[in-house]
């Protein structure tokens, strides 16, 4: 396996959907190449990242005048 | 502590078919629930294709009277987030072509770049690295990270990593193809690793991993 293919697999690796024999390559391919090993776990960390620390979050005040005026017009027919 | 159970048949369905069903018939309060539900993530969606806090809001606020109108032409064959996040997104881009003076914006345009589909900077990140930020320095980085994205990798992304749909819905969502979400996610996944690797790498001194064989090359 090439860097090249271990990179266009990198989505399914990380989502853990690739073939059992394709998964014996990706692990020999990550074992003997540090570089790919190093893309692997920094974009799995990427994804864990935004995933724990979700940005543009609706402050509580904020969220209730919207949603107070959501359910206001749709009350009247919108 | 007493528990409730599930109404035989029904473990199948999901929730907001009811609520939906509620809703067409005349119950607001089912309304209610699912603007609760989903308020927050239609927001994120909203924020991440205008990039403008006042837009998101109004966005956030027209796609659920929109859904709300049009509920009698939801088609129970998709999921009802599903349908709202289609509705979210082409507000958002409306929005984005009025600011933009009616220049065209789009989810789907075809983007021939390869940017960010190799991988350049190959140095180890420091072992915890958000801890080295403040929450609120964290949250200024992740979003100046992801703000150069264009709009179809932002929203991919999000729907996929963030929100943890499946590829099928995140299509469906966004009227695209299957292997137009599926390059979209890997170039936006691999874009934000590299623009995260300047702030999160392992501190000068520390031990590097060094390359164990020669990269083969892309």
């Amino acid at each position: 396996m090439t860097c090249t293919e271990f990179i266009a697999l990198l989505d399914d690796i990380i989502d853990d959907s690739v073939a059992a024999e394709t998964k014996a390559e990706v692990e020999k391919h990550m074992h003997k190449c540090g570089h790919c090993e190093v893309v692997f776990n920094t974009t799995r960390k990427t994804i864990e990242i935004y995933r724990s620390h979700q940005i543009y979050d609706l402050p509580n005040d904020l969220r209730e005048r919207l949603h107070a005026a959501i359910m206001a017009r749709c009350k009247k027919g919108c | 502590m007493t528990t409730i159970q599930s109404i035989a048949g029904q473990d199948e369905q999901h929730p907001d078919v009811a609520l939906v069903q509620r809703v067409r018939e005349g119950d607001v309060s089912a309304y209610d629930s699912l603007v609760r539900k989903y308020e927050r993530q239609i927001f994120r969606i909203a924020q991440h294709i205008t990039q403008n806090r006042e837009d998101a809001e109004d966005v956030m606020q027209d796609a659920f009277l929109k859904a709300y109108e049009k509920l009698e032409q939801f088609q129970g064959n998709s999921k009802f987030y599903t349908w709202l996040v289609r509705i979210a997104v082409n507000e958002s881009l409306m929005r984005l072509r009025k600011r933009r003076t009616g220049k065209m914006v789009s989810i789907d345009e075809d983007l021939e770049t390869e940017e960010g589909t190799v991988p350049r900077d190959l140095a180890d990140w420091a072992p915890d690295p958000e801890q080295n930020y403040t929450q609120s320095e964290l949250g200024q980085i992740l979003e100046k990270t992801i703000k150069g994205l264009p709009p179809g990798f932002k929203v991919v992304f999000e729907l996929r990593d963030v929100q943890g749909l499946s590829t099928e819905d995140t299509a469906e969502a966004l009227g695209l193809s299957i292997p137009a979400v599926k390059s979209r996610l890997l170039r936006a996944r691999l874009q934000l690793r590299e623009r995260l690797s300047r702030y999160f790498h392992k501190k000068p001194g520390s031990r590097q991993v060094g390359p164990k064989v020669a990269r083969a090359e892309s």
